[in-house]
């Protein structure tokens, strides 16, 4: 490796993804693992250094960047995000009549990962010995739905969709059951699936699924259909690093070692020389590194305290909402835990 | 079916040939020009062949006409169809000693289509699944047209049903027979089901295909002793006999069973009517080193004293083995010497025939068998190889049934026999008829019975055969598969000799290298490979026919001399001797260009063994064949022109056959030919092309990508779990109810394919899921193949799997005219609820569906009569009711079930069966196996959250963690290359090869990953879920399709504390269905008295297990009880000691025996 790497060691929040390894993967910012640095953490500094920058806000997605602070933070944002921020799922299923092909436990699985849209700030989590649901904690689902032959069907017709009539059990075909004042409270518009076309079983003439279903508030851990995001993560920002000027065929070569849009080819003095345009939307594969003239001319890093941060909500409630949930998780947490310590120097 | 193709027309030709020899026929003036176009060269062909794209479409076509299991059905089909008219044909007549006039003559047998008998003479056709479901046997009834004598008249009756033969699934008399996949759904059958099984009470059994010795076929082998023998079996429709040539002294003798001890082969020789010794010589061959081996055998005959036929045949009547039991009146009237003259004629070497006591023919066929020792003796090359799978024969269901069913018919007739004896004599009203004596339930039990237990015992041939059938395993579609392919070897198990357990390169193509088990049997079973056939019988008298007409000299009218010019070599049809050629090369030339032209059937081989300078011709059944593109002059018959036909559907496989492009080639032809693997390998002398190396493959075998890559036993430890991989079995799986069936909720089809996955329809019943795997070290709970997996993924169903069991019972009506009933659930007084173990019960007596049932409840509230054999007493007129006991089917298993259906019907016996299916669905949890294709299994070790699981740039975490210290020493590089080539696919929204010796390149899947911006390597940039920093390796990640293994830790998990103990030895129970206790075994108990803790031992052993307080009377050392010795009639000296039960009992055995043991007691330390 050249002499660069040196260079980019000396600047401590950069991992460098090596040939073979990350190299400066972990080692934080914890006060006293630099010599000569003070890394003491005070809320002034914490403060002036994070920063979130919301860069996509799109439906269910949302794409930031949280820049400046420690992996552990946003790992437990993240953490927090798939697993203890609460949602509403079917929990409880009970069946009338199933007279479909799917075991009634295969349908109940299935129901339980639909997602709903139900805001379950506004819910309280059921208590385990609690028998009766209460508008407070229980939405309530019904699915009826029963297959029969198409009277109207072409007679020499083998397509599914013209023969029978209800033969597909979409989301959509649940009904909501108001509990309580909760016809008052919200409108079938606020509660329901998120989306109404999941396939959740194929009937033929003669099936029948008769079932009501209760959907309570739980969090991810218990059971990953509480999860409220389909995913949460972050990656680090990529860094790449032009040590020499690479021009012609090498620089074309180089282009394609990255995603598109990472490298730039620039006119210089009539020669094509690669430049970093953009290396954050590079999918780090380091493929670059293949090349033995060019692997030497490159680094690649990534900036250990900008997080590129992702949520993907599920649907019933907005990724930001999400994030801030997880930080008043995160908070209640802390808070939590300071009392637990003074409970025991006290 | 016949030896030549068309029938009548083809023989006429034949015949035409013969009459006007000069004058060649059309084909033949062909053939000849063709053979001289042959000789010269033509430069043009030198060029390299093109490669033919897409040949593999041939092996589609192949299954699409032969299917997976061609071979069962066609055996059956033809023993069904052909051969059972000629068991009927040749055992047509049964005549009655008593009155010479009766006669009973078959004119003709049929099997008609399966059906149920309902009642009498009711019957209504049948599906092969309302008899799996009504345990009831799938078969047709065979039907017999006869003549015979009623009284005085001639009467004849057609189709008098004789029995009921067990149909195979899918031959020409199932009712699944041409049926479309529709047709098929509506008749409850999976269309993927590849049959060739029967149902027999409603069990599925498949007849193993049994690999034997060939027949009638001379083996040259050296003995233990190191002496050259030579070993024919002979076997024949009506006979089977080994004989054997051996040397002793330098002396040939000849060695059979009926025979008391060896005979000299010169005598076998004089009593064959060859007196002479130079006709012998010449029979034998004249070289040098012949007559000088024979010399000593000579002079022995000289100094027998035998020089004449009368003289040998005398001393061999001294020889014959006295036969302890035979019948009594007719054989005793021969002499010695006609039995002699028989046995020579009918009993060794029984399949050379011999006309009107004309040995000449068998005399030539022993002769060649001495002179196969002698130069095996002076030339070890010369010895055979028994391993040589040209040497081995195959028999299937047909053939095995065929001779069950030849036995039951002659015992039918034997039986039939005898009751005309005894009625025809008996003056009665009505006239005696036969028929009204022809039951049907001896031939319909005997073929049952025999499919159901696997016993195959045949009396008229000693033989005695067990566990020749086996229930259809359908844990999975796979393990279905393999089954109908495997191949059982009669060799012993226990025999600790390689030879027959070794792969022999003569296996190449028709048998799967991979797929053996392991342990005992290993190389013993065997799988069929792809696109292996194996033959039916064709007939020989066409082939024999056209073997004269292409110029063989028929040996009868050779004097003997003749047979071992040097320029001739011998012609033998299936084993027998036919004469001699003197151009062999023609003959085989011309014999094949017939084949190909489809004058003789394509299963008939020929090749040449120039060592013994022999042409063997082989028509007989259970070759194992091969298809092969015919190459000429370099060029394969097959062209590009051909393969674009058979994909655009204008041409069949059969197609191909028929106009002489491809060929099937059995073991010993394929050794007579030059098969190129590959286009441009061939060469100027090539004469066949491979159609594809992946189908030397078998089917199980198949499902592995990149096998070529793999060390090779990983392929066969992946053969072996494939089979065990749960999944979905069939298209009607939900309409089974098996004792147990395995199902995958979500299953995938591979991400990485192979062609065999296509062929054999993996795709459509597919076992295991595409994980996303990272291949890592994660906590320390990933040691020894043990896989960490997520729990979210556990969650959304991944390995999610249901397990269906059954109960069953049914209501049996006794002697006495009572019944078993049942009866609804009991009601507690007070609630007016059912009791809690007939929570379930409908008023019916059995479960609801949908119930969940938990342990020791109730399913079916069966009860049954105290009194069964004795009439139940009536008191006065009024007839008693019957007291009942329960006998109800209870739900046992720790983890409840749901019922999810209830059948009521009724079986044979017209008893009602119930038959309950139950279900569990279960999700992965620690200690469930799971394995990947190619023979890497573990167990889980650890389910890790979500949060905590590795995730990459892209945010996928994965569903399973490996270890990488799983591959080093395994060398599953097919795995790596799997992982890559799937990361490709689903980048791509593909599907990858993994075909062995074939699929997708390495460099062309990482140029695709490199496309998509992956790493090239598959190394992805990977975060820890725990601290959330990168990690410092690239982690190589991507899915791998995971099976998941039927050994599951809830059916195997058990442990007690106090429980059940045996009545009669009061120690615990053995084994988790009884609720055994944890045995501390011998070696277990070694260890502690090595240790010393003998008071561990004692708690062990007897306080924990069978402790048992006992009164000791110390004066006589017996035991008394309640602290009284009733020997001594004292309780001066009796104390209570603690010894185990077991002890105790044996004591009292042993008393019991007339040996007293007696104790002696002393205080403890003195």
């Amino acid at each position: 490796m050249s002499g660069g790497i040196d260079n980019m060691l000396a600047s401590r929040n950069l991992a460098v993804m090596g040939k073979h390894e990350v190299i400066n993967a972990s080692g934080s910012l914890c006060p006293g693992s630099y010599f000569g640095y003070d890394d003491a953490w005070t809320l002034e500094k914490f403060k002036q250094q994070t920063r979130i920058k919301i860069v996509r806000l799109e439906g269910n997605e949302m794409e930031f960047d949280l820049i400046g602070v420690e992996p552990s933070l946003a790992n437990a944002f993240r953490r927090i995000l798939l697993a203890e921020v609460p949602s509403m799922a079917f929990e409880k299923v009970f069946l009338q009549n199933n007279t479909s092909i799917i075991p009634d436990e295969v349908l109940a699985h299935r129901l339980g990962l639909i997602p709903l849209k139900a805001d379950p700030r506004l819910f309280e989590y059921r208590s385990k010995d609690e028998a009766n649901p209460s508008e407070q904690d229980t939405l309530k689902f019904e699915l009826k739905v029963k297959c029969s032959w198409n009277p109207n069907r072409p007679a020499d017709s083998s397509e599914p969709d013209e023969m029978y009539l209800n033969h597909k059990v979409y989301s959509g075909n649940l009904r909501w059951i108001p509990i309580g004042s909760q016809s008052r409270m919200y409108t079938s518009k606020d509660v329901g699936p998120v989306e109404s076309d999941i396939l959740i079983a194929k009937l033929r003439p003669g099936h029948e699924i008769d079932l009501t279903m209760d959907a309570v508030k739980g969090i991810g851990s218990d059971h990953a259909k509480f999860s409220p995001v389909a995913t949460a993560f972050y990656r680090l920002l990529p860094q790449i690093t032009l040590h020499k000027e690479i021009e012609g065929e090498a620089a074309e070569r180089l282009q394609k070692c990255f995603s598109p849009g990472v490298i730039k080819l620039v006119e210089k003095k009539g020669r094509k020389v690669a430049t970093v345009h953009d290396a954050r939307y590079d999918s780090c594969s380091r493929n670059v590194l293949r090349y033995d003239d060019l692997a030497d001319s490159v680094s690649l890093g990534r900036v250990k305290d900008h997080f590129i941060f992702s949520i993907e909500s599920v649907g019933a409630v907005s990724p930001p909402a999400l994030f801030i949930e997880s930080v008043r998780a995160l908070k209640a947490k802390c808070r939590k835990f300071l009392h637990e310590i003074e409970k025991d120097t006290n | 079916m016949g030896g030549i193709k068309k029938g009548k027309e083809v023989v006429v030709d034949f015949k035409n040939v013969k009459v006007k020899k000069e004058k060649l026929d059309p084909p033949e003036v062909e053939i000849v020009n063709e053979l001289k176009k042959e000789k010269k060269f033509d430069p043009k062909l030198a060029l390299p062949v093109k490669r033919i794209e897409d040949k593999w479409k041939l092996v589609p076509a192949f299954l699409e006409t032969k299917g997976l299991v061609k071979q069962h059905i066609d055996s059956f089909n033809y023993f069904i169809n052909v051969d059972i008219k000629k068991i009927v044909m040749a055992n047509s007549k049964v005549a009655c000693d008593v009155d010479p006039t009766f006669y009973l003559k078959y004119l003709n047998v049929y099997v008609g289509s399966p059906d149920i008998e309902e009642s009498f003479n009711v019957s209504k056709s049948t599906t092969p699944h309302e008899c799996r479901l009504r345990d009831i046997t799938y078969s047709a009834p065979i039907t017999v047209d006869i003549e015979y004598v009623r009284g005085t008249q001639r009467v004849i009756r057609n189709g008098l049903p004789i029995g009921r033969m067990p149909i195979m699934l899918r031959s020409s008399n199932c009712a699944l027979n041409g049926k479309t996949s529709a047709e098929m759904a509506r008749l409850n059958e999976c269309p993927h089901d590849p049959g060739g099984y029967f149902i027999v009470k409603g069990t599925e059994k498949v007849i193993l295909i049994q690999e034997q010795l060939s027949k009638n076929r001379m083996i040259v082998e050296q003995d233990r002793k190191g002496e050259v023998t030579c070993q024919v079996t002979s076997s024949t429709h009506e006979k089977k006999s080994r004989t054997n040539i051996t040397v002793k002294h330098g002396k040939y003798f000849l060695k059979h069973n009926a025979l008391q001890d060896e005979v000299l082969v010169t005598v076998v020789f004089r009593a064959m009517g060859i007196e002479s010794d130079q006709e012998m010589t010449q029979l034998i061959g004249t070289e040098d080193s012949i007559i000088m081996a024979l010399v000593p055998s000579m002079e022995e005959c000289h100094r027998l004293d035998i020089f004449t036929q009368q003289q040998a045949i005398k001393y061999l009547g001294s020889k014959l083995r006295q036969k302890r039991f035979g019948p009594i009146g007719a054989q005793s009237k021969k002499t010695a010497e006609d039995e002699v003259r028989e046995l020579l004629a009918t009993t060794i070497l029984a399949h050379v025939p011999v006309d009107n006591f004309n040995f000449k023919m068998k005399a030539m066929y022993t002769a060649m068998m001495v002179r196969r020792v002698i130069m095996a003796q002076n030339d070890p090359s010369m010895l055979d190889d028994r391993d040589y799978y040209g040497n081995k024969r195959l028999e299937l269901a047909g053939s095995l049934m065929s001779l069950l069913f030849e036995d039951l018919f002659k015992k039918f007739n034997f039986e039939l026999r005898l009751i005309a004896d005894k009625n025809i004599p008996k003056v009665k009203a009505a006239v005696f008829d036969v028929v009204t004596h022809m039951r049907q339930d001896q031939m319909s039990n005997g073929l049952e019975s025999a499919i159901s237990s696997g016993n195959w015992v045949i009396k008229r041939f000693k033989m005695e055969r067990f566990g020749v059938t086996q229930v259809l395993s359908r844990l999975s579609y796979i393990s279905c598969l393999g089954m109908m392919t495997r191949i059982n070897s009669q060799f012993e198990k226990t025999r600790k000799v390689s030879g027959p357990r070794s792969l022999q390169a003569s296996q190449w193509g028709m048998l799967c290298p991979a797929d053996t088990p392991e342990g005992e049997a290993c190389g013993l079973v065997k799988n069929l490979a792809l696109m292996t056939h194996i033959t039916t019988e064709v007939e020989e008298q066409p082939i024999l026919r056209l073997l004269f007409n292409l110029g063989v000299e028929d040996a009868m009218l050779l004097s003997g001399e003749e047979l071992h010019e040097a320029d001739v070599y011998t012609v033998y049809l299936n084993g027998g001797l036919v004469g001699i050629i003197r151009n062999f090369a023609k003959l085989i030339y011309l014999f094949r260009k017939l084949r190909r032209l489809g004058y003789v059937s394509g299963y008939v081989s020929i090749y040449p063994d120039l060592k013994q300078r022999t042409i063997n011709i082989s028509s007989d059944m259970g070759r194992l064949c091969r298809p092969y593109v015919i190459v000429d002059n370099k060029k394969p018959k097959l062209t590009q022109r051909h393969v674009d036909e058979l994909k655009g559907g204008l041409r069949s496989f059969d197609d191909c056959l028929s106009e002489g492009l491809i060929e099937f080639l059995d073991v010993n032809e394929e050794n007579d030919s030059y098969i190129a693997l590959y286009e441009h390998l061939i060469q100027t002398d090539t004469t066949h092309l491979e159609i594809e190396p992946f189908t030397l493959l078998g089917a199980c075998a198949g499902l592995v990508p990149y096998p070529h890559h793999n060390q090779s036993p990983r392929n066969t430890y992946q053969c072996a779990m494939g089979k065990q991989a749960m999944g979905t079995i069939g298209y009607n799986q939900k309409n089974r109810i098996d004792t147990l069936l395995y199902n995958l909720v979500y299953p995938h089809k591979p991400m990485v394919k192979t062609r065999t996955i296509e062929l054999i329809h993996f795709e459509e019943l597919p076992a295991g899921q595409n994980a996303i795997i990272c291949v890592m070290s994660y906590s320390g709970y990933d040691i020894e193949d043990a896989l960490v997996l997520n729990k979210a993924s556990l969650d959304r169903g991944y390995g999610r799997c249901l397990v269906y069991r059954n109960a069953k019972t049914n209501l049996r009506r006794y002697a006495n005219q009572t019944f078993d009933r049942v009866m609804g659930p009991l009601l507690e007084p007070e609630s007016k609820k059912p009791i809690w173990r007939h929570t379930w019960l409908d008023s019916d007596g059995i479960a609801v569906p949908g119930a969940c049932v938990e342990n020791k409840q109730i399913l079916v509230n069966k009860s049954m009569p105290t009194v069964t054999q004795t009439p139940v007493a009536t008191n006065d007129n009024t007839r008693k009711q019957p007291d009942y006991r329960d006998v109800p089917i209870t739900y046992k298993g720790t983890v409840p079930s749901y019922v999810e259906k209830v059948l009521i019907s009724s079986n044979n016996e017209e008893a009602y069966i119930f038959k309950l299916l139950l279900r569990q669905t279960r999700r992965p949890e620690l200690g469930d196996k799971f394995s990947s294709r190619h023979g890497q299994k573990g167990v889980t070790g650890l389910i890790v959250n979500q949060e905590d699981m590795p995730f990459n740039d892209y945010g996928i975490c994965p569903d399973v963690i490996m270890n990488p210290h799983g591959y080093p020493s395994r060398m599953t590089v097919g795995k790596l290359i799997e992982l890559l080539a799937g990361k490709a696919g689903l980048l791509d929204g593909c599907h990858h090869y993994g075909t062995a010796f074939g699929g997708s390149k390495v460099k062309d899947v990482c140029e695709d990953l490199i496309r998509h911006g992956y790493n090239y390597e598959g190394k992805d940039f990977f975060y820890s879920g725990i601290t959330g920093e990168p990690l410092v390796g690239y982690i190589y990640s991507g899915p791998i399709y995971y099976q998941k293994l039927k050994h599951m830790v809830m059916d195997k998990m058990h442990a007690r504390a106090r429980g059940p103990r045996a009545v009669l030895t009061r120690q615990p129970t053995e084994g988790r269905s009884r609720e055994g206790g944890l045995r501390l075994g011998e070696m277990e108990r070694d260890c502690l008295i090595g240790y010393g803790a003998s008071n561990l031992l004692v708690e062990r052993l007897m306080l924990s297990s069978d402790v048992f307080e006992v009164d000791v009377c110390n004066a006589c050392g017996i035991m008394g009880y309640s602290g009284w010795c009733h020997g001594c009639k004292s309780s001066l000296n009796v104390y209570t000691i603690k010894i185990p039960y077991a002890c105790k009992l044996l004591f009292q055995e042993l008393q019991s025996m007339n040996i007293i043991p007696r104790l002696k007691l002393k205080k403890m330390g003195h």
